[in-house]
């Protein structure tokens, strides 16, 4: 393996409180360009939540998280800090502070793209529709916001066949080009969880976050799954951050993982590492019954 | 549709047909006594003021009777036909064609008897008659066609249920009475103005609102509605309150007025001086009118900030993880189809108004009247709107012309009142015979290699 | 100060008949989630049936002792009103249950329709005045100066919503039904599945909403004096606001609420002017689904992603 890249995501001290429960505790990671990051962690560990403040649907309560697409340097990052905005622009060198970026600027420019758990398409527009949807941005600058697409200018129309192309290929890639014109509604589950993926990628995101993507898929989806997660890791510049269940899928792609238990950090390494963690087993599987026993005559006394 | 215990009970009563006829009276009986409980004192007695002005009451026990009769029947045919269906239609599955040749045939034929509209309309009933078919008829289900388009946009597409439509109605219309009112400008240049300013009020409006979901925007944009129209009835110093604006200026054709003059339309052209003439031309502004906003919907639906509020209605949380600014979307529905509401209200001051605007125009009535098109239409189909304009706004209107049933039910009757009666009642049968309106498919908005229809279910609903 | 006195007794009393029909809007919105847009009309066919019933029971039958007369008519006319709203739900609402969101809108906007016209199709569009009933005040304060009124009718009115509440409240939190509205609140098809009957305890709260907006019916005939036909709209669309305040779904709320729209309108009317009253009120309701829209004792409302 190459030597470890640098980090595309920074998330420090991130805390989230739902009134008096912590969700998330002060909680410190990165993810490194280039990598596939996955999050783990019992049910109720904060992995969602994690997603929803990286990805601007929550406000966290204290912590920062800041997106590094060039050369991560603290001074930049202190500088942006001060300035009291959000992020920079491309020409001084990209930098995002999530924290302080609402969730459609977060995925419009700092690229970040994501699935849910619970599967969120567009039931009643086609297939294809959903695609030429995730790029909206594009196709709204090319269509002069609007005013010379109503009239049918020319550039607007080439934008669109960009996007039709696109759009292709990623159907291509998912299996899902013969059911272009079909309602998304319409298609079994496994694949709408491709098109969800394929909507993302749509998006070109330098960090594609995955919600449970292989939740409810058959042994054969995901075979299929690790290969296009993999594929896009190589292919594209695209980093991946992936909440996961399945963990074959987790000790097989993922590059570092990051383990969660009552929203703190308790294990951070290599697949390897992480699972020849006493404390990682132990929030899996629970203590040993000895322990239970010593920890109840404790109390007892 | 509406599969109810009791009928599947009859339906399925193995005592053959005698004991599913007895079961069907029987319980035809329980809505008779259900009918009578209803319109006992209701219907039976009926308050009458006295010469000396106290309430007095009049037994109307024949009309009981037979509102408890045709309950009765209704109820008995309904179940027996029920019962003795030959077997229940199997409900079809198969994904409808996106291109229908009848409907588009429909839709030409429409398209072009609207064109020769009122030379036809003179031509069968002559001059007189053919200001009532055009004025009450043609020009008002078109102002009702355009309104039902305008938010289409807002309800059908962006799936904002907005409740409270009339107000930017309102604000088109007395743009142009005040503006014609004060500043002395005609109809042509109030027309844009009006458009312009209602968008403007959409956004203003719709600002604080739009993080609203569901009901609560229905509500508050139904507050809107009311409070425009109350600020209307009681700015007397600006609106003249209930008095309303007489006297605004009526439409010119392109400068030259409508009058029996030298300078007027009828003396340029060398013909000779009719009040049709303004009607017919009327027709073809709102004809344009319409046209034009059937033509930038369906040319927005195939844009990007189209297919972003379709997107939005679908799911707006998976638009906003897509970087669709969801408030700007929903503003620029918002405004749009303010914009067109203002056109139209322009246009009726200066048609159907006579050149006269009061609040008594405006009522929740009319967004309720303008809703329910878009609603029994189709959500988002312009060709449902339309039909719905056309059998709604028409057939009430219809509902005036019964004057010969004064011959059978006597000279107290009168038809007229009768008209929202069973309008009420018609928009609740639409609902339960079709929920989601006449037309219900979705036209996909670009395709592949087909263009197949989208099944009105999986068509979402909404969140606001 | 007496001035004051007298717009808090005039605005309880209207702010009680408010709450009262404010707590149909709010108990079907907590089961179904639905604005019964016809409750309104559902208040003002009430009023209809409860003079028309006091006309009857007056003149045909020649009850004479008043509070007799009363009592029969406010116990027919929410027996009656009952019938009415469970054969709306049973006709217009239930057949459009689980099915797209706005059917049962429009249906209720189509039946609210309906049931005005009804009315004036059969009672004719003027306004009827109702015969003088419970005309004595009480006087209060210096005779000389601004003197504060109460009337019979409002301390009937004040009554009568106080004793109906309390025994509405009991079968709420105390009775079986209570307990199923409850549970089809909180998850229907759970409730189903435990064996509640869920159509019939959605009927049952069509029936006590509209029991209680029979008794405002009854309150606001005799206490304006006059009935409309078109009196269904606004003061539903108050009661609505009335429940929006509370917190709609709360029934404290809802009288809670319905008793400050009573007393903001009342005020608004006695120290600014009786013009924008409504627009006072139509402005709480926006405001209040603006800023606060889980209203004042409502429960927050999270969103889940």
């Amino acid at each position: 393996m190459a030597a470890p890249a640098a980090p595309l995501l920074t998330v420090e001290h991130l805390t989230m409180r739902f009134g008096g429960l912590v969700a998330i505790d002060d909680l410190s990671f990165s993810a490194r360009r280039g990598d596939i990051t996955a999050v783990i962690g019992p049910n109720g560990a904060g992995k969602t939540t994690v997603f929803n403040c990286v990805t601007g649907f929550y406000k966290p309560t204290s912590g920062c998280m800041v997106l590094s697409p060039g050369e991560r340097s603290d001074p930049a990052i202190a500088q942006l800090t001060a300035s009291g905005r959000g992020w920079r622009a491309a020409r001084a060198g990209e930098l995002f502070l999530l924290e302080r970026m609402r969730d459609f600027q977060i995925a419009r420019r700092a690229k970040v793209a994501r699935t849910f758990q619970n599967i969120r398409l567009f039931p009643g527009m086609t297939v294809l529709e959903n695609l030429i949807v995730a790029q909206h941005n594009a196709l709204m600058r090319a269509s002069g916001w609007t005013i010379l697409g109503l009239f049918g200018a020319p550039g607007y129309r080439k934008a669109e066949r960009v996007a039709v192309e696109r759009a292709k290929y990623w159907l291509d890639r998912v299996a899902l080009i013969d059911r272009a014109d079909d309602p998304a509604g319409d298609l079994p589950y496994g694949a709408q969880r491709r098109l969800e993926i394929a909507r993302a990628m749509c998006t070109e995101p330098q960090l594609l976050c995955l919600d449970e993507p292989a939740a409810g898929l058959n042994p054969r989806e995901s075979a299929d799954l690790k290969a296009l997660l993999t594929s896009i890791k190589t292919e594209h510049a695209t980093s991946i951050l992936l909440i996961e269940h399945d963990m074959s899928v987790v000790m097989e792609i993922s590059d570092h993982v990051v383990v969660l238990d009552y929203g703190q950090k308790i294990s951070d390494g290599t697949p390897d590492a992480v699972r020849n963690d006493p404390k990682v087993v132990a929030a899996y599987l629970g203590v040993e019954d000895e322990e239970v026993e010593q920890v109840e005559a404790e109390i007892a006394r | 549709m509406a599969t109810q215990a009791a009928d599947v009970r009859v339906a399925d009563a193995p005592r053959g047909r005698a004991g599913a006829i007895a079961a069907a009276v029987k319980d035809a009986s329980g809505t008779a006594l259900l009918a009578l409980g209803l319109s006992f004192p209701i219907l039976a007695l009926r308050t009458e003021q006295n010469m000396a002005n106290q309430l007095v009451l009049d037994q109307r026990w024949s009309y009981v009777a037979i509102a408890v009769l045709l309950a009765f029947l209704a109820r008995l045919l309904y179940l027996l036909r029920l019962a003795f269906a030959a077997s229940p239609p199997a409900p079809r599955i198969a994904a409808p064609a996106a291109d229908r040749p009848a409907l588009r045939l429909l839709t030409m034929a429409g398209v072009l008897l609207l064109l020769v509209y009122p030379f036809l309309a003179l031509a069968l009933v002559g001059r007189a008659g053919a200001i009532k078919w055009i004025d009450n008829f043609a020009i008002q289900i078109l102002i009702y066609v355009m309104l039902g388009w305008g938010l289409n946009i807002v309800v059908g597409l962006a799936g904002l249920l907005d409740l409270g439509y009339v107000a930017f109605y309102a604000i088109g219309a007395y743009a142009f009475a005040l503006l014609a009112s004060h500043y002395d400008l005609g109809f042509w240049v109030c027309l844009p103005l009006a458009g312009i300013l209602a968008a403007f009020w959409g956004v203003l409006l719709g600002f604080p609102v739009l993080r609203l979901r569901g009901d609560y925007l229905a509500i508050v944009t139904l507050a809107f509605g009311e409070i425009i129209r109350l600020v209307a009835i009681n700015w007397v110093d600006l609106t003249r309150g209930y008095a309303g604006i007489s006297g605004v200026p009526r439409a010119t054709f392109f400068g030259l007025p409508f009058e029996d003059s030298d300078q007027g339309f009828a003396a340029f052209f060398g013909l000779e001086f009719a009040t049709i003439h303004r009607t017919i031309f009327l027709f073809y502004v709102i004809l344009l009118m319409a046209a034009i906003t059937n033509w930038v919907t369906l040319r927005l639906r195939r844009l990007p900030v189209g297919r972003a509020w379709e997107a939005l209605r679908e799911d707006e949380t998976a638009c906003r993880s897509l970087g669709i600014n969801t408030t700007n979307t929903k503003l620029t529905a918002f405004a749009l189809g303010a914009m067109f509401g203002g056109l139209a209200g322009c246009f009726y001051v200066t048609s159907r108004g006579q050149g006269f605007v009061t609040p008594e125009s405006f009522t929740f009535m009319e967004s309720a009247l303008i809703l329910a098109i878009v609603v029994l239409g189709g959500l988002g189909s312009q060709v449902g709107v339309a039909i719905a304009a056309v059998v709604l706004i028409g057939g009430t209107e219809l509902l005036r012309e019964l004057d010969w049933t004064k011959s059978i039910f006597g000279r107290d009757f009168e038809p007229t009142h009768y008209r929202m009666l069973l309008f009420g009642l018609a928009m609740v049968l639409v609902m339960i015979w079709k929920p989601r309106g006449v037309i219900s498919t979705r036209i996909p908005s670009i395709f592949l290699k087909q263009r197949r229809a989208v099944r009105g279910d999986l068509v979402g609903e909404g969140h606001g | 100060m007496e001035y004051f006195v007298q717009q808090l007794i005039n605005g309880i009393t209207l702010g009680s008949i408010y709450g009262l029909i404010a707590i149909g809007y709010t108990m079907v919105f907590g089961i179904i989630g639905m604005v019964n847009f016809a409750h309104g009309d559902v208040f003002m066919l009430s009023a209809f049936i409860a003079l028309i019933l006091l006309l009857a029971l007056t003149q045909m039958l020649g009850i004479t002792p008043l509070a007799l007369a009363l009592f029969i008519v406010l116990i027919l006319a929410m027996l009656l009103t009952s019938l009415w709203a469970w054969a709306i739900e049973r006709l217009a609402y239930r057949p459009l249950r689980g099915s797209f969101r706005l059917a049962p809108l429009i249906s209720a906007i189509g039946m609210s329709i309906f049931l005005s016209n009804l009315v004036q199709v059969t009672q004719g569009p003027r306004n009827k005045p109702v015969p003088e009933i419970l005309n004595g005040v009480f006087t209060f304060g210096d005779p000389e100066g601004y003197t504060v009124t109460l009337s019979y009718k409002q301390i009937l009115i004040v009554a009568v919503t106080a004793v109906l509440l309390a025994a509405f409240w009991y079968v709420v939190q105390r009775t079986s039904i209570g307990r199923a509205q409850r549970a089809c609140e909180q998850d229907r098809k759970m409730a189903a599945l435990l064996g509640v009957n869920v159509n019939r305890t959605i009927s049952l709260t069509f029936v006590m909403g509209a029991a209680l907006a029979a008794v405002a019916g009854l309150l606001f005939m005799i206490y304006y004096g006059v009935v409309h036909f078109n009196d269904g709209f606004v003061p539903g669309v108050k009661a609505f606001t009335a429940a929006v305040l509370g917190g709609i779904g709360s029934l404290p709320g809802a009288v809670l609420g319905g008793l400050l729209i009573g007393l903001i309108e009342v005020l608004w009317s006695g120290y600014f002017s009786n013009d924008y009253k409504d627009v006072a009120t139509f402005s709480i309701l926006v405001i209040t689904l603006v800023f606060l829209p889980s209203g004042l004792l409502g429960r927050p409302e999270v969103e889940k992603v």
